[in-house]
């Protein structure tokens, strides 16, 4: 998949509490892009931001050449992002990484995102629902407003919900869902926080399910050129843009 | 037509003054999809060591304003794997491939000397006397006359092709210590490694790197390595390589006025992956714009 810069002006714009959902029209007809890759979003006019920011693919539409990224605020540079205009013009480098790995048709798949983590977990449900593969998606936040466009991920598959506080389904964390005692899966991918992360791999490890999660670690350069995204795994050290951002569990040193 | 060709010494010719900085840009594979290689006088690949490293533990980078630190800590394959795994990927690139050479102790330096000594492609060594994030050798050999003239001489010994030295800036006067690599043997200097520093996280009360100091790089430091280069330059007979917060043509001219013979790209490449090319053309811009001839004619031209 050959990368390029491009630059995309913003077509559309919605805020849903601290995060922003970004549509972003190229000129150009898009290139191939796989469910979990990454974009790395120049971000202009913020002095104390220098590098980019990674941000996963939310949603891709071919037809109108358009990405959508949803971008959690949480820093000046995601700030600032989160501020452009439509019409403004924002400079990508895309697209990165791996993406996650297709399921056979027929497994029962498992979608689990926690957080901001739920942002790449919608293109990949709709790239399964082409496929026609059935799926079920986990979704935790810390309290309902978390939970971004759950309505949308609703048509894409079974959604099973857990917030921290208890404002929304079920009340506790994703590892905490009855779901987990009444179905069984045969791939489960994730994207959320580190430490709900490496709960989620953990029960995957213990039930002796097969599971993906993408990381989203400190990047610089976001092409494995620069060392410093780095994860610990069973072939040392290996630079999360280049190798991941999505990695199957047994290979990370969790 | 401009002249862009720059002649290092001891075969280093390069196309322009361009080259790509080592751990900025991979083994130049990383890059293809943004840069035409044989734009560029040359790329510096990643820091090689004799025996392989893992590096520090993450986080290896924190953003500064400006800039960003760095911790990474030479994690490399060695310079065994170099040779049969990467070398014949990146041989017959269309632009001189240089390898930055580091170590930990003066055997280690001599042997990876020896063994890039055979490769035929590889016009030059970057050697590196700089690096602010290992425990041992690196920066250690580049801070004092003694050290830097030591691990010189006793490469210069088994290696005869062009050798570049990487001083680091974090010593107090870096004009002597460009003398003693160059009394030592070396054929250019090529300035500034990556300045000592560190980030804090206030709401945590914790260092933001693993090994709470890095190297900063980046915009900010172009006024120091502005400087320093300036300093060499007017100090040695040897050709200077200057780098340092280079971003644009504009200031890569700098760099040249200021004495140096071509420059690096460094920390911008993370920021605009195509940002060499750029400023390859860019220099050829500039150098038409004031109607000079060649290249060369901008070296140490600075009016003061």
């Amino acid at each position: 998949m050959t990368k390029q810069i491009t630059d995309f002006s913003l077509s559309g714009k919605q805020a849903y509490g601290r995060s922003v959902l970004l549509r972003l029209r190229s000129e150009q007809p898009l290139p191939d892009i796989a469910p979990g890759q990454f974009v790395q979003v120049r971000v202009d006019g913020s002095p104390s931001t220098y590098l980019r920011r990674p941000i996963s693919i939310h949603d891709v539409d071919f037809q109108q050449n358009e990405i959508t990224l949803l971008v959690q605020q949480v820093g000046e540079g995601t700030r600032h992002l989160a501020a452009v205009n439509v019409g403004d013009l924002i400079n990508i480098v895309f697209p990165l990484g791996n993406g996650f790995t297709l399921p056979e048709k027929g497994e029962n798949v498992l979608l689990v995102g926690g957080g901001i983590g739920i942002a790449p977990l919608y293109y990949f449900a709709k790239v399964l629902n082409e496929k026609g593969i059935r799926l079920a998606l986990l979704l935790g936040g810390k309290s309902k407003s978390d939970l971004i466009r759950l309505t949308d991920y609703q048509q894409l598959g079974e959604a099973f919900v857990t917030t921290e506080d208890g404002s929304l389904g079920e009340k506790g964390f994703v590892t905490m869902h009855s779901v987990w005692q009444k179905q069984s899966f045969d791939k489960i991918y994730v994207c959320g926080p580190k430490p709900m992360m490496k709960a989620v791999a953990k029960m995957a490890v213990e039930k002796d399910v097969w599971c993906e999660v993408s990381l989203e670690n400190l990047m610089a350069c976001g092409l494995g050129a620069c060392l410093c995204c780095v994860e610990d795994t069973v072939d040392g050290h290996v630079c999360v843009c280049k190798e991941g951002p999505v990695f199957n569990t047994r290979r990370l040193k969790w | 037509m401009v002249n862009m060709t720059i002649d290092l010494g001891r075969g280093l010719v390069l196309r322009n003054p361009v080259m790509t900085a080592s751990g900025t840009f991979g083994y130049g594979e990383e890059y293809t999809d943004f840069v035409d290689l044989s734009q560029l006088g040359g790329i510096i690949v990643k820091g090689t060591t004799l025996h392989p490293r893992e590096g520090n533990p993450y986080p290896r980078m924190a953003e500064t304003a400006s800039g960003m630190l760095n911790c990474v800590g030479l994690q490399n394959k060695g310079v065994q794997y170099f040779i049969d795994t990467i070398y014949p990927r990146i041989k017959d690139f269309d632009t001189n491939v240089l390898l930055n050479l580091s170590g930990s102790t003066l055997e280690d330096y001599v042997k990876g000397a020896e063994m890039v000594d055979a490769l035929d492609k590889i016009p030059a060594i970057e050697l590196n006397v700089s690096c602010p994030n290992v425990k041992q050798g690196g920066m250690a050999f580049g801070v004092t006359c003694a050290g830097i003239s030591q691990v010189v001489s006793e490469v210069r010994k088994v290696y005869h092709k062009h050798l570049m030295v990487k001083l680091s800036p974090n010593v107090t006067n870096i004009a002597e210590i460009a003398l003693a690599a160059e009394a030592a043997g070396a054929d250019s200097v090529s300035l500034i490694n990556t300045l000592m520093g560190m980030a804090i996280d206030a709401e945590r009360r914790k260092p933001k790197l693993s090994v709470i100091t890095g190297g900063l790089s980046g915009a900010c430091v172009k006024p120091v390595a502005l400087r320093m280069v300036w300093q060499v330059a007017k100090a040695v007979k040897i050709p200077v390589v200057g780098l340092g917060g280079i971003s644009n043509a504009t200031d890569a001219v700098e760099f040249m006025l200021a004495g140096a013979s071509a420059i690096e790209i460094g920390t911008a490449n993370f920021i605009d992956p195509s940002v060499s090319e750029k400023v390859a053309f860019g220099i050829t811009d500039y150098c038409e714009r004031y109607g000079f001839q060649k290249v060369t004619e901008l070296i140490g031209a600075l009016e003061c």
